[in-house]
Protein backbone atom coordinates (compact mmCIF):
# COMPACT_ATOMS: atom_id res chain seq x y z
CA UNK A 1 0.00 0.00 0.00
CA UNK A 2 1.65 3.28 -1.02
CA UNK A 3 1.83 6.47 0.91
CA UNK A 4 -0.51 7.87 -1.38
CA UNK A 5 -3.39 5.26 -0.89
CA UNK A 6 -2.97 5.73 3.26
CA UNK A 7 -3.41 9.34 3.10
CA UNK A 8 -6.42 9.09 0.57
CA UNK A 9 -7.90 6.72 2.91
CA UNK A 10 -7.30 8.74 5.85
CA UNK A 11 -8.60 11.73 3.78
CA UNK A 12 -11.93 9.65 3.04
CA UNK A 13 -12.38 8.45 6.96
CA UNK A 14 -11.78 12.62 7.80
CA UNK A 15 -14.76 13.72 5.70
CA UNK A 16 -17.09 10.62 6.30
CA UNK A 17 -16.27 11.62 10.52
CA UNK A 18 -17.18 15.11 9.82
CA UNK A 19 -20.12 14.30 7.39
CA UNK A 20 -21.51 11.84 10.46
CA UNK A 21 -20.82 15.23 12.91
CA UNK A 22 -22.66 17.69 10.82
CA UNK A 23 -25.63 15.95 10.16
CA UNK A 24 -26.25 14.28 13.75
CA UNK A 25 -25.43 17.27 16.23
CA UNK A 26 -27.55 19.64 16.58
CA UNK A 27 -25.67 22.08 18.46
CA UNK A 28 -23.80 24.66 15.65
CA UNK A 29 -20.45 24.98 17.04
CA UNK A 30 -20.07 20.94 16.69
CA UNK A 31 -21.60 21.34 12.79
CA UNK A 32 -18.62 24.14 12.66
CA UNK A 33 -15.80 21.94 13.86
CA UNK A 34 -17.52 19.03 11.98
CA UNK A 35 -17.38 21.26 8.24
CA UNK A 36 -13.69 22.06 9.70
CA UNK A 37 -13.21 18.25 9.97
CA UNK A 38 -14.59 17.54 5.89
CA UNK A 39 -12.37 20.47 4.79
CA UNK A 40 -9.03 18.72 6.50
CA UNK A 41 -10.20 15.81 4.46
CA UNK A 42 -10.55 17.52 1.59
CA UNK A 43 -7.47 19.67 1.54
CA UNK A 44 -5.65 16.05 2.34
CA UNK A 45 -6.97 14.54 -0.63
CA UNK A 46 -5.58 17.87 -2.50
CA UNK A 47 -2.08 16.53 -1.30
CA UNK A 48 -2.91 12.78 -2.37
CA UNK A 49 -3.54 14.20 -6.06
CA UNK A 50 -0.74 16.21 -6.12
CA UNK A 51 0.99 13.24 -5.08
CA UNK A 52 -0.44 11.54 -7.79
CA UNK A 53 0.69 14.60 -10.39
CA UNK A 54 3.98 13.37 -9.42
CA UNK A 55 3.82 10.22 -11.11
CA UNK A 56 4.42 12.07 -14.44
CA UNK A 57 7.65 12.95 -13.68
CA UNK A 58 7.91 16.17 -11.80
CA UNK A 59 8.58 15.94 -8.19
CA UNK A 60 4.91 16.94 -7.41
CA UNK A 61 2.07 18.39 -9.12
CA UNK A 62 1.57 22.46 -7.83
CA UNK A 63 -2.24 23.06 -8.67
CA UNK A 64 -3.33 21.18 -6.14
CA UNK A 65 -1.05 23.27 -3.77
CA UNK A 66 -2.38 26.53 -4.97
CA UNK A 67 -5.54 25.43 -4.99
CA UNK A 68 -5.43 24.14 -1.62
CA UNK A 69 -4.26 27.49 -0.20
CA UNK A 70 -7.00 29.35 -1.86
CA UNK A 71 -9.20 27.04 -0.14
CA UNK A 72 -7.77 27.22 3.33
CA UNK A 73 -8.14 30.85 3.34
CA UNK A 74 -12.35 30.11 2.40
CA UNK A 75 -12.63 27.91 4.61
CA UNK A 76 -10.85 29.53 7.40
CA UNK A 77 -12.88 33.13 6.54
CA UNK A 78 -15.82 30.65 6.41
CA UNK A 79 -15.44 29.94 10.35
CA UNK A 80 -14.56 33.19 11.13
CA UNK A 81 -18.21 34.01 9.90
CA UNK A 82 -19.94 31.43 11.82
CA UNK A 83 -17.85 31.51 14.79
CA UNK A 84 -19.12 35.42 14.74
CA UNK A 85 -22.77 34.82 14.45
CA UNK A 86 -23.02 32.61 16.56
CA UNK A 87 -21.48 34.69 19.28
CA UNK A 88 -23.43 37.52 18.31
CA UNK A 89 -26.14 34.67 18.83
CA UNK A 90 -25.53 33.71 22.21
CA UNK A 91 -24.95 37.40 23.21
CA UNK A 92 -28.49 38.20 21.68
CA UNK A 93 -29.82 35.13 23.41
CA UNK A 94 -28.72 36.46 26.19
CA UNK A 95 -29.57 39.72 26.26
CA UNK A 96 -33.60 40.65 25.53
CA UNK A 97 -33.89 40.58 21.76
CA UNK A 98 -33.23 44.17 20.77
CA UNK A 99 -35.55 45.43 17.60
CA UNK A 100 -33.63 47.35 15.93
CA UNK A 101 -29.61 46.79 14.37
CA UNK A 102 -29.44 50.87 14.89
CA UNK A 103 -28.73 50.57 18.48
CA UNK A 104 -25.43 48.91 17.72
CA UNK A 105 -22.44 50.49 17.02
CA UNK B 1 -11.49 27.85 -29.41
CA UNK B 2 -10.91 26.90 -26.04
CA UNK B 3 -7.19 28.25 -25.87
CA UNK B 4 -7.57 31.71 -27.39
CA UNK B 5 -9.05 34.82 -26.08
CA UNK B 6 -11.93 36.61 -28.15
CA UNK B 7 -12.43 40.39 -29.01
CA UNK B 8 -14.60 41.71 -26.43
CA UNK B 9 -13.30 38.72 -23.96
CA UNK B 10 -12.59 41.72 -21.54
CA UNK B 11 -16.42 42.21 -21.06
CA UNK B 12 -16.73 38.98 -18.83
CA UNK B 13 -14.08 40.79 -16.61
CA UNK B 14 -15.29 43.96 -16.26
CA UNK B 15 -18.54 42.51 -15.50
CA UNK B 16 -16.97 41.01 -12.17
CA UNK B 17 -14.46 43.88 -11.50
CA UNK B 18 -16.87 46.65 -11.28
CA UNK B 19 -18.94 45.78 -8.10
CA UNK B 20 -15.85 44.44 -7.10
CA UNK B 21 -13.85 47.61 -6.68
CA UNK B 22 -17.24 49.17 -6.40
CA UNK B 23 -17.19 47.30 -2.56
CA UNK B 24 -13.48 48.35 -2.21
CA UNK B 25 -14.04 51.90 -3.06
CA UNK B 26 -17.30 51.94 -0.48
CA UNK B 27 -15.00 50.07 2.43
CA UNK B 28 -12.37 52.70 1.96
CA UNK B 29 -14.99 56.06 0.92
CA UNK B 30 -16.85 54.64 4.35
CA UNK B 31 -20.42 54.75 5.35
CA UNK B 32 -22.39 57.32 3.92
CA UNK B 33 -21.06 57.24 0.56
CA UNK B 34 -21.64 53.48 -0.52
CA UNK B 35 -25.29 54.40 -1.63
CA UNK B 36 -23.92 56.72 -3.96
CA UNK B 37 -20.72 54.13 -5.59
CA UNK B 38 -23.47 51.63 -5.53
CA UNK B 39 -26.10 53.64 -7.55
CA UNK B 40 -23.35 55.39 -10.23
CA UNK B 41 -21.98 51.60 -10.54
CA UNK B 42 -25.66 50.17 -11.54
CA UNK B 43 -26.09 51.71 -14.62
CA UNK B 44 -22.24 50.83 -15.90
CA UNK B 45 -22.86 47.20 -14.57
CA UNK B 46 -26.21 47.02 -16.85
CA UNK B 47 -24.39 48.38 -19.98
CA UNK B 48 -21.39 46.01 -19.72
CA UNK B 49 -23.92 42.85 -19.06
CA UNK B 50 -26.13 44.23 -22.58
CA UNK B 51 -22.60 44.54 -24.14
CA UNK B 52 -21.74 41.00 -23.20
CA UNK B 53 -25.11 39.88 -24.73
CA UNK B 54 -24.67 42.11 -27.86
CA UNK B 55 -21.62 40.42 -28.45
CA UNK B 56 -22.68 37.27 -27.80
CA UNK B 57 -25.87 37.76 -30.28
CA UNK B 58 -23.58 38.82 -33.09
CA UNK B 59 -20.58 37.12 -33.16
CA UNK B 60 -22.56 33.66 -31.98
CA UNK B 61 -19.95 32.74 -29.96
CA UNK B 62 -18.32 32.34 -26.66
CA UNK B 63 -16.43 35.82 -25.13
CA UNK B 64 -13.61 34.66 -23.73
CA UNK B 65 -10.79 35.64 -21.29
CA UNK B 66 -7.76 34.06 -20.39
CA UNK B 67 -6.09 35.54 -17.33
CA UNK B 68 -2.60 36.51 -17.30
CA UNK B 69 -2.70 34.46 -20.84
CA UNK B 70 -2.37 31.35 -19.67
CA UNK B 71 -4.26 28.67 -21.64
CA UNK B 72 -6.25 26.39 -19.27
CA UNK B 73 -5.27 23.79 -17.98
CA UNK B 74 -2.48 25.64 -16.16
CA UNK B 75 -4.62 29.31 -16.50
CA UNK B 76 -8.05 30.42 -15.45
CA UNK B 77 -10.67 31.02 -18.11
CA UNK B 78 -13.52 33.32 -18.00
CA UNK B 79 -16.21 32.67 -20.83
CA UNK B 80 -19.80 34.42 -21.71
CA UNK B 81 -22.35 32.46 -23.49
CA UNK B 82 -25.68 32.55 -24.14
CA UNK B 83 -26.75 31.14 -21.04
CA UNK B 84 -24.42 33.41 -19.13
CA UNK B 85 -25.30 36.48 -21.43
CA UNK B 86 -29.01 36.11 -20.30
CA UNK B 87 -28.23 35.41 -16.23
CA UNK B 88 -25.92 38.55 -16.64
CA UNK B 89 -28.53 40.96 -17.90
CA UNK B 90 -31.00 39.35 -16.00
CA UNK B 91 -29.13 40.25 -13.18
CA UNK B 92 -28.17 43.32 -13.22
CA UNK B 93 -31.39 44.73 -14.41
CA UNK B 94 -32.62 43.21 -10.83
CA UNK B 95 -30.27 44.62 -9.43
CA UNK B 96 -30.66 48.14 -10.71
CA UNK B 97 -34.46 47.79 -10.01
CA UNK B 98 -33.89 46.71 -6.33
CA UNK B 99 -31.33 49.52 -5.99
CA UNK B 100 -33.85 52.05 -7.02
CA UNK B 101 -36.44 50.16 -4.42
CA UNK B 102 -34.02 50.23 -1.71
CA UNK B 103 -33.14 53.95 -1.79
CA UNK B 104 -35.67 54.31 0.34
CA UNK B 105 -35.82 52.06 2.94
CA UNK B 106 -31.45 52.21 3.15
CA UNK B 107 -30.75 55.76 2.94
CA UNK B 108 -27.95 56.60 4.27
CA UNK B 109 -29.36 59.76 7.69
CA UNK B 110 -27.21 62.84 6.79
CA UNK B 111 -24.49 63.33 9.50
CA UNK B 112 -24.74 59.64 11.34
CA UNK B 113 -22.91 57.29 9.87
CA UNK B 114 -25.45 53.90 9.57
CA UNK B 115 -24.55 50.76 9.61
CA UNK B 116 -27.47 48.61 8.36
CA UNK B 117 -27.36 50.44 4.82
CA UNK B 118 -23.87 50.88 4.68
CA UNK B 119 -24.07 46.81 4.79
CA UNK B 120 -26.63 46.84 2.27
CA UNK B 121 -25.16 48.55 -0.37
CA UNK B 122 -21.81 46.75 0.15
CA UNK B 123 -23.35 43.50 0.37
CA UNK B 124 -25.68 44.15 -2.65
CA UNK B 125 -22.58 44.74 -4.88
CA UNK B 126 -20.62 41.93 -3.78
CA UNK B 127 -23.94 39.68 -4.23
CA UNK B 128 -23.53 41.27 -7.61
CA UNK B 129 -19.86 40.41 -8.33
CA UNK B 130 -20.13 37.15 -6.95
CA UNK B 131 -23.07 36.13 -8.86
CA UNK B 132 -21.50 37.58 -12.35
CA UNK B 133 -18.23 35.60 -11.34
CA UNK B 134 -20.31 32.75 -10.88
CA UNK B 135 -21.97 33.27 -14.14
CA UNK B 136 -18.86 33.93 -16.33
CA UNK B 137 -16.20 31.37 -14.77
CA UNK B 138 -14.53 29.07 -16.51
CA UNK B 139 -12.76 26.83 -13.72
CA UNK B 140 -14.38 24.02 -11.16
CA UNK B 141 -12.18 25.72 -8.78
CA UNK B 142 -13.05 29.62 -9.56
CA UNK B 143 -16.40 28.93 -9.61
CA UNK B 144 -16.16 27.40 -5.79
CA UNK B 145 -14.40 30.52 -4.51
CA UNK B 146 -16.98 32.56 -6.74
CA UNK B 147 -20.03 30.49 -4.91
CA UNK B 148 -17.96 31.27 -1.22
CA UNK B 149 -18.28 34.75 -2.15
CA UNK B 150 -21.91 34.91 -3.10
CA UNK B 151 -22.44 32.60 0.33
CA UNK B 152 -20.32 35.20 2.56
CA UNK B 153 -22.15 38.65 0.77
CA UNK B 154 -25.61 36.65 1.28
CA UNK B 155 -25.36 35.31 5.07
CA UNK B 156 -25.31 38.75 6.35
CA UNK B 157 -28.09 40.37 4.27
CA UNK B 158 -30.23 37.93 6.10
CA UNK B 159 -29.51 39.29 9.61
CA UNK B 160 -29.50 42.87 8.26
CA UNK B 161 -31.89 43.87 10.91
CA UNK B 162 -29.49 41.85 13.52
CA UNK B 163 -32.46 40.23 15.50
CA UNK B 164 -31.76 36.75 17.30
CA UNK B 165 -34.25 34.97 15.02
CA UNK B 166 -32.98 36.15 11.65
CA UNK B 167 -29.55 35.59 12.91
CA UNK B 168 -30.52 32.35 13.89
CA UNK B 169 -31.75 31.82 10.29
CA UNK B 170 -28.69 33.17 8.60
CA UNK B 171 -26.51 30.86 10.87
CA UNK B 172 -28.74 27.83 9.76
CA UNK B 173 -28.33 29.31 6.11
CA UNK B 174 -24.54 29.54 6.32
CA UNK B 175 -24.21 25.75 7.56
CA UNK B 176 -26.03 24.56 4.99
CA UNK B 177 -24.34 26.50 2.39
CA UNK B 178 -20.51 25.70 3.94
CA UNK B 179 -22.12 22.17 3.70
CA UNK B 180 -22.59 22.14 -0.10
CA UNK B 181 -19.44 24.42 -1.08
CA UNK B 182 -17.33 21.32 0.84
CA UNK B 183 -18.61 18.65 -1.04
CA UNK B 184 -18.52 20.56 -4.53
CA UNK B 185 -15.04 21.03 -3.39
CA UNK B 186 -14.47 17.35 -3.20
CA UNK B 187 -16.38 17.06 -6.31
CA UNK B 188 -13.84 19.36 -8.26
CA UNK B 189 -10.89 17.87 -6.12
CA UNK B 190 -12.00 14.43 -7.61
CA UNK B 191 -12.53 15.48 -11.35
CA UNK B 192 -8.62 17.11 -10.46
CA UNK B 193 -7.57 13.70 -9.29
CA UNK B 194 -8.99 11.85 -12.58
CA UNK B 195 -8.77 14.29 -15.27
CA UNK B 196 -6.16 16.94 -14.66
CA UNK B 197 -7.72 19.69 -15.30
CA UNK B 198 -10.31 22.10 -13.74
CA UNK B 199 -11.51 23.92 -16.95
CA UNK B 200 -14.81 22.93 -18.00
CA UNK B 201 -14.53 22.87 -21.72
CA UNK B 202 -11.44 20.70 -21.33
CA UNK B 203 -13.32 18.65 -18.79
CA UNK B 204 -15.99 18.16 -21.21
CA UNK B 205 -13.24 16.66 -23.79
CA UNK B 206 -11.46 14.22 -21.12
CA UNK B 207 -14.57 13.08 -19.06
CA UNK B 208 -15.57 9.36 -19.36
CA UNK B 209 -18.25 7.33 -17.87
CA UNK B 210 -16.51 5.85 -15.05
CA UNK B 211 -17.06 5.91 -10.99
CA UNK B 212 -14.64 8.39 -10.31
CA UNK B 213 -16.68 10.92 -12.71
CA UNK B 214 -19.98 9.92 -11.46
CA UNK B 215 -18.71 9.91 -7.47
CA UNK B 216 -17.19 13.72 -8.55
CA UNK B 217 -20.56 14.68 -10.04
CA UNK B 218 -22.77 13.38 -7.74
CA UNK B 219 -20.77 15.40 -4.97
CA UNK B 220 -21.15 18.12 -6.66
CA UNK B 221 -24.71 18.43 -7.14
CA UNK B 222 -25.66 17.10 -4.16
CA UNK B 223 -23.27 19.90 -2.84
CA UNK B 224 -25.23 22.66 -5.06
CA UNK B 225 -28.53 21.15 -4.28
CA UNK B 226 -28.29 22.40 -0.57
CA UNK B 227 -27.12 25.56 -1.62
CA UNK B 228 -30.23 26.03 -3.96
CA UNK B 229 -32.76 24.45 -1.53
CA UNK B 230 -33.90 21.71 -3.79
CA UNK B 231 -36.38 19.94 -1.71
CA UNK B 232 -34.63 17.95 1.33
CA UNK B 233 -32.61 20.66 1.81
CA UNK B 234 -34.94 23.83 1.49
CA UNK B 235 -35.34 23.70 5.28
CA UNK B 236 -32.74 26.23 5.77
CA UNK B 237 -34.46 29.04 3.02
CA UNK B 238 -38.08 29.93 4.16
CA UNK B 239 -36.82 31.86 7.60
CA UNK B 240 -33.87 33.12 5.91
CA UNK B 241 -35.31 35.16 2.75
CA UNK B 242 -38.60 35.79 5.45
CA UNK B 243 -36.99 37.26 8.23
CA UNK B 244 -34.67 39.58 5.69
CA UNK B 245 -35.45 43.07 4.75
CA UNK B 246 -37.74 42.95 2.14
CA UNK B 247 -35.05 44.61 -0.90
CA UNK B 248 -32.85 41.70 0.80
CA UNK B 249 -35.60 39.36 0.32
CA UNK B 250 -35.95 40.21 -3.08
CA UNK B 251 -32.20 39.36 -3.76
CA UNK B 252 -31.70 36.16 -2.09
CA UNK B 253 -34.77 34.64 -3.27
CA UNK B 254 -34.83 36.06 -7.06
CA UNK B 255 -30.91 36.00 -7.45
CA UNK B 256 -29.16 34.29 -5.05
CA UNK B 257 -30.44 30.69 -5.50
CA UNK B 258 -30.37 30.78 -9.38
CA UNK B 259 -26.84 30.42 -9.10
CA UNK B 260 -25.96 27.10 -8.16
CA UNK B 261 -28.97 26.13 -9.82
CA UNK B 262 -26.93 27.40 -13.02
CA UNK B 263 -23.90 25.72 -12.06
CA UNK B 264 -25.76 22.29 -12.23
CA UNK B 265 -27.03 23.03 -15.68
CA UNK B 266 -23.78 23.65 -16.52
CA UNK B 267 -22.28 20.59 -15.18
CA UNK B 268 -24.88 17.99 -16.20
CA UNK B 269 -25.26 20.34 -19.38
CA UNK B 270 -22.13 21.63 -20.07
CA UNK B 271 -19.38 18.92 -18.85
CA UNK B 272 -21.29 15.46 -19.06
CA UNK B 273 -23.46 15.49 -22.34
CA UNK B 274 -21.55 12.90 -24.01
CA UNK B 275 -22.44 10.12 -20.79
CA UNK B 276 -25.88 8.39 -20.63
CA UNK B 277 -27.84 10.47 -17.45
CA UNK B 278 -31.42 9.31 -18.01
CA UNK B 279 -31.14 7.84 -14.36
CA UNK B 280 -29.59 10.77 -12.80
CA UNK B 281 -31.67 13.57 -14.47
CA UNK B 282 -35.08 11.34 -13.37
CA UNK B 283 -33.51 11.90 -9.90
CA UNK B 284 -33.40 15.42 -10.18
CA UNK B 285 -36.66 15.78 -11.21
CA UNK B 286 -38.56 13.45 -8.62
CA UNK B 287 -37.03 16.06 -5.99
CA UNK B 288 -38.30 19.23 -7.96
CA UNK B 289 -41.19 17.14 -7.92
CA UNK B 290 -41.47 16.64 -4.22
CA UNK B 291 -40.38 20.28 -3.98
CA UNK B 292 -43.12 21.52 -5.89
CA UNK B 293 -45.88 19.08 -3.92
CA UNK B 294 -44.38 20.40 -0.43
CA UNK B 295 -43.19 23.49 -1.43
CA UNK B 296 -47.05 24.52 -2.36
CA UNK B 297 -48.50 22.83 0.19
CA UNK B 298 -46.75 24.40 3.32
CA UNK B 299 -47.32 27.89 1.47
CA UNK B 300 -51.03 27.43 1.65
CA UNK B 301 -50.68 27.04 5.25
CA UNK B 302 -48.77 30.26 6.25
CA UNK B 303 -50.08 32.51 8.24
CA UNK B 304 -47.24 35.40 7.27
CA UNK B 305 -47.00 36.88 4.16
CA UNK B 306 -43.36 36.54 3.46
CA UNK B 307 -42.78 33.10 4.68
CA UNK B 308 -45.86 32.33 2.23
CA UNK B 309 -43.83 33.88 -0.74
CA UNK B 310 -40.33 32.01 0.70
CA UNK B 311 -42.42 28.48 0.31
CA UNK B 312 -43.35 29.18 -3.25
CA UNK B 313 -39.50 29.89 -3.54
CA UNK B 314 -39.09 26.21 -2.29
CA UNK B 315 -41.85 25.17 -4.90
CA UNK B 316 -40.53 27.24 -7.91
CA UNK B 317 -37.12 25.99 -7.44
CA UNK B 318 -39.05 22.38 -7.98
CA UNK B 319 -40.05 23.78 -11.64
CA UNK B 320 -36.86 24.44 -11.99
CA UNK B 321 -35.07 21.10 -11.64
CA UNK B 322 -37.96 19.67 -13.57
CA UNK B 323 -35.94 20.95 -16.61
CA UNK B 324 -33.02 18.18 -16.33
CA UNK B 325 -35.55 14.99 -17.05
CA UNK B 326 -37.59 17.04 -19.86
CA UNK B 327 -34.02 18.12 -21.29
CA UNK B 328 -31.90 15.07 -21.50
CA UNK B 329 -31.66 13.32 -24.89
CA UNK B 330 -30.47 10.20 -24.81
CA UNK B 331 -29.78 9.82 -27.97
CA UNK B 332 -27.44 12.05 -29.88
CA UNK B 333 -27.65 16.01 -30.17
CA UNK B 334 -27.37 18.70 -28.04
CA UNK B 335 -29.63 19.29 -25.01
CA UNK B 336 -29.28 22.97 -25.85
CA UNK B 337 -31.68 22.98 -28.79
CA UNK B 338 -34.78 21.44 -27.13
CA UNK B 339 -38.32 23.19 -26.01
CA UNK B 340 -37.60 22.49 -22.13
CA UNK B 341 -34.17 23.59 -22.25
CA UNK B 342 -35.68 26.76 -23.19
CA UNK B 343 -38.30 26.76 -21.07
CA UNK B 344 -36.03 26.17 -18.26
CA UNK B 345 -34.07 28.99 -18.37
CA UNK B 346 -37.07 31.00 -19.47
CA UNK B 347 -38.66 29.81 -16.13
CA UNK B 348 -35.32 31.05 -14.02
CA UNK B 349 -35.62 34.76 -15.28
CA UNK B 350 -38.83 34.70 -14.99
CA UNK B 351 -39.07 33.91 -11.44
CA UNK B 352 -36.06 36.10 -10.69
CA UNK B 353 -38.19 39.20 -11.37
CA UNK B 354 -41.56 38.00 -10.20
CA UNK B 355 -40.46 36.47 -7.03
CA UNK B 356 -38.12 40.01 -6.67
CA UNK B 357 -41.29 42.05 -7.49
CA UNK B 358 -43.53 39.94 -5.14
CA UNK B 359 -41.09 39.99 -2.23
CA UNK B 360 -40.63 44.01 -2.28
CA UNK B 361 -44.79 44.27 -2.53
CA UNK B 362 -45.00 42.43 0.21
CA UNK B 363 -42.10 44.96 2.05
CA UNK B 364 -44.27 47.76 0.99
CA UNK B 365 -47.33 46.03 2.70
CA UNK B 366 -45.89 45.23 5.76
CA UNK B 367 -44.37 48.34 6.34
CA UNK B 368 -47.89 50.64 5.39
CA UNK B 369 -49.89 47.84 7.98
CA UNK B 370 -47.16 47.37 10.65
CA UNK B 371 -47.53 42.93 10.47
CA UNK B 372 -47.99 40.64 6.80
CA UNK B 373 -50.41 38.12 8.70
CA UNK B 374 -52.61 37.31 5.80
CA UNK B 375 -55.66 37.32 8.00
CA UNK B 376 -55.22 40.97 8.54
CA UNK B 377 -54.40 41.85 4.81
CA UNK B 378 -58.51 42.83 3.65
CA UNK B 379 -58.71 45.99 2.48
CA UNK B 380 -55.01 46.43 1.23
CA UNK B 381 -56.31 47.09 -2.17
CA UNK B 382 -57.99 50.51 -1.58
CA UNK B 383 -54.70 51.40 0.30
CA UNK B 384 -51.78 50.48 -1.55
CA UNK B 385 -53.38 49.76 -5.30
CA UNK B 386 -50.18 49.76 -7.63
CA UNK B 387 -48.14 47.50 -4.82
CA UNK B 388 -50.84 44.95 -4.41
CA UNK B 389 -51.08 45.26 -8.54
CA UNK B 390 -47.13 44.47 -8.70
CA UNK B 391 -47.80 41.90 -6.39
CA UNK B 392 -50.46 40.46 -8.34
CA UNK B 393 -48.58 40.96 -11.47
CA UNK B 394 -45.54 38.67 -9.83
CA UNK B 395 -48.03 36.38 -8.73
CA UNK B 396 -49.59 36.19 -12.81
CA UNK B 397 -46.11 35.38 -13.83
CA UNK B 398 -45.46 32.57 -11.91
CA UNK B 399 -49.06 30.83 -12.52
CA UNK B 400 -48.14 31.48 -16.16
CA UNK B 401 -50.99 33.92 -17.47
CA UNK B 402 -50.79 35.36 -20.60
CA UNK B 403 -48.34 38.42 -21.19
CA UNK B 404 -45.89 36.86 -19.07
CA UNK B 405 -42.69 34.95 -20.06
CA UNK B 406 -43.69 32.25 -17.56
CA UNK B 407 -46.21 31.42 -20.18
CA UNK B 408 -43.86 30.60 -23.05
CA UNK B 409 -41.88 28.28 -20.52
CA UNK B 410 -44.79 26.48 -19.33
CA UNK B 411 -45.58 25.81 -22.81
CA UNK B 412 -42.54 24.79 -23.74
CA UNK B 413 -42.16 21.94 -20.97
CA UNK B 414 -45.54 20.81 -21.59
CA UNK B 415 -44.49 20.26 -25.18
CA UNK B 416 -41.78 18.61 -24.56
CA UNK B 417 -43.11 16.26 -21.73
CA UNK B 418 -46.16 15.42 -23.84
CA UNK B 419 -43.78 14.25 -26.55
CA UNK B 420 -41.79 12.22 -23.82
CA UNK B 421 -45.07 10.22 -22.65
CA UNK B 422 -46.39 9.81 -26.18
CA UNK B 423 -43.03 8.01 -27.00
CA UNK B 424 -43.27 6.38 -23.61
CA UNK B 425 -40.16 8.01 -22.58
CA UNK B 426 -41.58 9.26 -18.78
Amino acid sequence: MSGATVYGLCSAALVGLGLFGLIVHPEPLRKILAFNLIGGGVFLLFGVVARKGAAAGFGGDPVPQALVITGLVVAFAATALAVGLLIRLSQEADVQPRSRMDSQP
Amino acid sequence: MPDTATAGGFLPVLAIVLPVAGVLLSLALGGRQAERVALALMPIGLAVAVAIAVGVWRTHNVLQYLVGSWDPPLGVAFRADGLSAAMLVATALLVCGIGLFARDQFSSPERLEARAPFVFWTLLLAVWGALNAVFVGGDLFNLYVALELLTFAAVPLVSLDGRAETMAAALRYLLFALFGSILYLLGAVLFYGAYGTLDIVLLSGRIRAEPTAWAAISLMTAGLLAKAALYPFHLWLPPAHAGAPAAASAILSGLVVKAPFFLVIRLWFDIMPRMPQPAAAQVLGVLGAAAIVVGSIVALRQARLKLLIAYSTVAQIGYLFLVFPLAVKPETGHPWGTFAWTGGVLQALSHAFAKAAMFMAAGLIAEALGHDRIAGLAGIGRALPITVFAFGLGGLSLMACRPAAALARKRCCWRRQSRKASGGGL
